[in-house]
């Protein structure tokens, strides 16, 4: 008996939408994912195997490689510094930490 | 207030287990307690303590700071729960009088008898007072308990304005100081000629004179006690004095030293040294087999009665060994170093104060304005022997525990003060791992740098908690208060982490992060600051502590900035620039021809650098690896222009074609970027060589520039272009090829191993203590005596040296990261589009502007 690989989704116009197998993704680091209506999303892994997902884009430079920051955590919530300039998002709620008027939308998202 | 006796515990159990009774609970009867649970003692034993004070353990030689606000409950060492929990017997308020060696049993005041297999005797010292007319008169104390103290605080409250110290040892002053913290007008008589005989030489009792009198105090040295004068209440009111005359005073304090007491062992046929102290053998063993002495108490095989606890603490942790049948442990002498506690006077002594040893010299700083005084004795071999340190006992830390070696710096550096040209302060990071720190409790460098804060240090290694003289250089020793550490995850500076990682041979963030991060971030993701600067202090030792080389392998691969992740610079659309190395600028037509024809193929946009190479924009994260597979095939390497790590060694035409050349030094700078690629540093590193003085290649503005003369090559280091332009520094002249590469490995790991984050040489060179002649001291000097580890370390980088692109073509697994999209690995990422531009391309912006991080300027 084998038991498939745990994969991650995203919801996605009430829908699971499947990205990849979990193995893709290396905890500590993001990885950007095409959704099904042009959007992009960042997908990170934390330590634990906790998988989040935020809007790819960064609302700094219009670039979109949230995807490529680092994953940190501060009092125990996780949060990406985008690798342009820096700004870090929390990846629970996509506010921003060093900006309280700028925020990225959070997708839903689990492993199964 | 008296413990009460013990009695929850059945006194004696049906089959009785051996006993061992302990006579006297003072610091040395303590320890000896905590040896013999150490030693599994208290599981086999039935134990039994003998306590003549009103209160168990205390902490003695912090007795002064009970004048400072301790109070006898926080000055204590016994933790009752200690004791309860290995069924320790405690009897205060309970000397032993009289011990039966045929019987083997002790019998206590209260008429108890106790059965011994095994008898400790801990029993101390007792202060001698001078046969001197009136010694016990009213106002007349020793200073030794806290119920001294305590009648000396009640009496001099009530009816002291005066009060006098006989003895202006160490315990003479440090009653001096507590008198006048009780607010008496306070007089020292001493009768030698200097303050602290025993640890002091004649100039540094003269220094030491003058800081005790600059303090308010009236010392009358070379000068007896010849009676105490009574008043007509049987109260002291006057000292007679050697010289003839009388001091008034309302108190006196006798502190003419102590003596073992060793009375109980001689009233039983013990044998005993000549000028007192039950003797032992090196296992802390009476003439008696089944009788130890330990402590004050004790003559130690060495002929000498310590009066220090440090020396107490190792005769205890012998006895408990040698009781569990441990023959290795042995005490045979130790060391008589000490600092005085005294507010405000700085007194160190220690090894060979007083230079007894055949052949030896002495070196000695001395100014009486300012009342210091410092001498080292040196061996002939130039080892340190001991010194005496008065009024800057600053360097007594590191000083102690170099003691027996030869040190880093000429001894004459090390005397001076800070401020008269010394050109460095030793620091406690020149001290091996193995040196004590602590000498209380015998706890070396390497201990108290496991552990984080202080708190944790007492707790974990005792380190600190006797007489506390270590504990500024434990503080040192650990990671600074908040603003100092890396980031909100790390306390420790990168420094300090290098260390930790080199030494303890971490390999992992997240091992690092979990055993010596901040609490509240063990556990955690660590933060975008800490994660690239440990990623790249993993890097640049992963030979050597045996981590993953491959920046994109592992855990590694998730502590890179996007950069360092993908190989490339990123630029502000998203697309990445490509930079291979072009060694010392020399570039050979076909290849010229390659990175054209690559260009060309991909559409990139192409630009000379400022670092003699070439720079290829607009590559899209998948276009990658394909453009590597090319340069790579025609031979081309990573350039590094992502890392933290050596960027270029620009270099002169040179000797071979221009006409005031002296040395080739294209040849040179291909040697040496060939050696250092790839190397991870704090920073970026750039280099250049320059065949004359002319210096076309601008080596004067590098980390590290080389400029050729007629017999060799000039080291400069330091040099900075950017924001802050700083002008390299000569370290080093007329280098033959060997020396000069030797010179820089040195430097460059040097500066790694001490560096900040993002700290360039420049800013290194600028900031460390000593500056520029303490780097030279180290890397040409070898002042620290670490010059062949730096040299190995860069040996390790050299030999394991592997591209990182050729790596990553090579594995399937390094390659699945290139894609723009996890879901779609074909398609490129829509965003990223360009324009032309002078027959080239740009980015295609979106309208946007752009403002930096407000916190952190995005320094890369
Ligand atoms: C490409 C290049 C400009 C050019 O087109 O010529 C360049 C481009 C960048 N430089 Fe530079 N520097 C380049 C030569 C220089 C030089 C000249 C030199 O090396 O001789 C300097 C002054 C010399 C020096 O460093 O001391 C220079 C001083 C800087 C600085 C300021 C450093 C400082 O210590 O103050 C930065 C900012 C930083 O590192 O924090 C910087 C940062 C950068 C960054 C990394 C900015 C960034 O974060 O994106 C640029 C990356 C471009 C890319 O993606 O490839 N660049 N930069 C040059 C690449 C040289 C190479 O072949 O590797
Ligand atoms: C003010 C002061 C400052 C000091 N500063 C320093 C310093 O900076 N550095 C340093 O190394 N040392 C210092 N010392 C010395 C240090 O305190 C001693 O070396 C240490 O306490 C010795 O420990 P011990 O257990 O041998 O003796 P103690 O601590 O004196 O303990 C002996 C105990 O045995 C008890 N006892 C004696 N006879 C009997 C009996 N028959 N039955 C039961 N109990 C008995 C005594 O009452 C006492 O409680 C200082 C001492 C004083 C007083
Ligand atoms: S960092 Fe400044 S000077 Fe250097 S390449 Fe970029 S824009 Fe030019
Ligand atoms: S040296 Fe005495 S407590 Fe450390």
């Amino acid at each position: 008996m084998s038991t498939a690989p745990a994969r991650v989704q995203l919801r996605c116009a009430d829908d699971w939408f499947e990205v990849c197998e979990r193995a893709r993704l290396t905890p500590g680091r993001g990885i950007a994912a095409l959704l099904p209506d042009g959007r992009q999303a960042a997908l990170f892994l934390d330590r634990e195997g906790r998988a989040y997902a935020i809007d790819n884009r960064d609302p700094f430079t219009g670039a979109a490689v949230l995807s490529r920051g680092l994953l940190g955590s501060r009092d125990g919530r996780p949060f990406v510094a985008s690798p342009l300039l820096k700004q870090r998002f929390d990846l629970e709620t996509g506010r921003c930490l060093d900006d309280d008027e700028v925020s990225v939308t959070v997708h839903p998202v689990r492993i199964a | 207030m008296p413990t009460p006796p013990n009695t929850a515990l059945p006194p004696q159990p049906p089959h009785r287990r051996p006993a061992i009774v302990l006579v006297g609970h003072g610091m040395v009867g303590q320890r000896f307690l905590e040896a013999a649970v150490e030693r599994g003692l208290a599981a086999s034993h039935r134990i039994v303590v003998l306590c003549e004070e009103p209160r168990p353990a205390y902490d003695r030689v912090q007795l002064t700071s009970y004048f400072s606000g301790r109070t006898p409950d926080e000055l204590s060492l016994t933790d009752r729960g200690f004791l309860d929990a290995h069924g320790i017997e405690l009897y205060v308020d309970e000397p032993a009088e009289s011990f039966d060696r045929a019987a083997r049993t002790v019998t206590a005041r209260s008429g108890r008898v106790f059965p011994y297999d095994t008898l400790v005797l801990a029993t101390g010292s007792y202060p001698f007072v001078p046969p001197v007319p009136g010694k016990d008169a009213t106002g007349c104390f020793v200073y030794r308990t806290i119920e001294d103290l305590l009648a000396i605080e009640e009496y001099a409250k009530k009816r002291a304005t005066t009060g006098a110290v006989v003895g202006g040892g160490l315990l003479g002053l440090e009653a001096a100081g507590a008198l006048r913290g009780l607010g008496l007008a306070t007089h020292v008589v001493e009768f030698a000629p200097r303050l602290m005989p025993v640890q002091v030489d004649e100039g540094g009792g003269a220094a030491l004179l003058r800081t005790i009198t600059g303090m308010g105090l009236t010392v009358h040295t070379g000068t007896g006690t010849q009676e105490i004068v009574t008043g007509e209440d049987g109260a002291v009111s006057a000292m007679k004095l050697s010289d003839g005359g009388e001091l008034a005073t309302d108190l006196v304090v006798f502190s003419a030293g102590v003596r073992p007491r060793d009375q109980l062992a001689r009233d039983h046929g013990l044998t005993v040294g000549e000028r007192g102290g039950i003797t032992v053998d090196e296992q802390c063993r009476t003439s008696d087999p089944d009788v130890y002495a330990i402590g004050e108490c004790a003559q130690a095989v060495d002929g000498r009665v310590y009066g220090l606890v440090a020396p107490g603490y190792e005769m205890a942790q012998t006895a408990a060994a040698a009781i569990a049948a441990d023959r290795e442990a042995r005490f045979t002498g130790a060391d008589l170093s000490t600092k005085l506690k005294l507010l405000g006077v700085d007194v160190a002594s220690f090894g060979d104060a007083h230079g007894t040893a055949e052949g030896c010299l002495d070196v000695v700083y001395s100014d009486s304005r300012s009342g210091t005084y410092k001498k080292l004795v040196m061996g002939a071999g130039g080892e340190l022997l001991g010194g005496v340190l008065v009024g800057d006992a600053e360097a007594y830390g590191v000083l102690r525990p170099l003691t027996g070696t030869v040190p880093p710096l000429p001894p004459e550096q090390l005397v001076l003060p800070a401020d008269a040209g010394a050109p460095v302060a030793l620091g406690p990071e020149s001290l091996p791992g193995s040196a004590v720190i602590c000498s209380c409790h015998n706890v070396t460098k390497d201990a108290i740098q496991a552990c984080a804060t202080l708190p944790e240090v007492k707790k974990c290694t005792k380190a600190g908690t006797g007489c506390g003289s270590c504990v500024k250089v434990i503080g040192q020793l650990l990671p600074h208060s908040g603003d100092k550490g890396l980031c909100d995850c790390f306390a420790q500076t990168r420094q300090e982490l290098y260390e930790i990682v080199r030494v303890l041979r971490i390999t992992s963030f997240r091992a690092l992060l979990d055993g010596h991060g901040r609490e509240a971030a063990r556990g955690g993701e660590g933060c975008e600051v800490c994660k690239p600067a440990v990623g790249s202090i993993i890097a640049s030792l992963a030979p050597t502590i045996g981590a993953e080389g491959h920046v994109l392998d592992g855990e590694q691969a998730a502590l890179q900035d996007t950069n360092d992740h993908f190989l490339a610079n990123l630029q502000r659309n998203g697309s990445y620039s490509v930079v291979p190395r072009i060694p010392g600028g020399e570039i050979t037509p076909e290849k010229l021809i390659v990175i054209g024809e690559v260009a060309r193929d991909f559409g990139l946009y192409t630009k000379i650098t400022g670092g003699q190479r070439i720079d290829l924009f607009g590559a899209r994260v998948e276009q990658l690896p394909m453009i590597w597979t090319r340069l790579v095939d025609a031979g081309f390497e990573s350039g590094h222009a992502y890392g933290k790590a050596l960027r270029t060694v620009k270099s002169c035409v040179g000797q071979t074609w221009c006409r005031y050349g002296v040395q080739d030094s294209v040849r040179m700078a291909i040697d040496l970027e060939l050696r250092y690629r790839g190397l991870r540093a704090p920073h970026k590193l750039k280099s250049a060589v320059s065949g004359c003085a002319r210096e076309c290649a601008e080596a004067q503005s590098k980390d590290f520039g080389v400029i050729a003369t007629a017999s060799g090559w000039n080291l400069y280091v330091g040099g900075n272009g950017g924001a802050t332009p700083r002008h390299a520094d000569l370290l080093s002249q007329d280098l033959d090829d060997a020396a000069l590469v030797r010179l820089i490995d040195r430097f460059l790991m040097f500066y790694i191993r001490t560096a900040d984050r993002l700290e360039r040489t420049a800013a290194w060179l600028d900031r460390i203590d000593g500056g520029l002649d303490h780097v030279r001291d180290v890397v040409v000097h070898d002042s620290l005596g670490i010059c062949a580890e730096l040299e190995a370390l860069m040996a390790d980088h050299v030999t394991h040296y592997r591209d990182e692109w050729a790596a990553t073509l090579d594995d399937p697994e390094r390659l699945a990261r290139f894609v723009s999209f996890v879901n779609a690995p074909g398609v490129p990422d829509p965003t990223v589009g360009f324009v032309p531009e002078r027959d080239q391309i740009k980015p295609d912006l979106p309208l946007l502007s752009i403002g930096p991080r407000p916190l952190e300027g995005a320094s890369r």
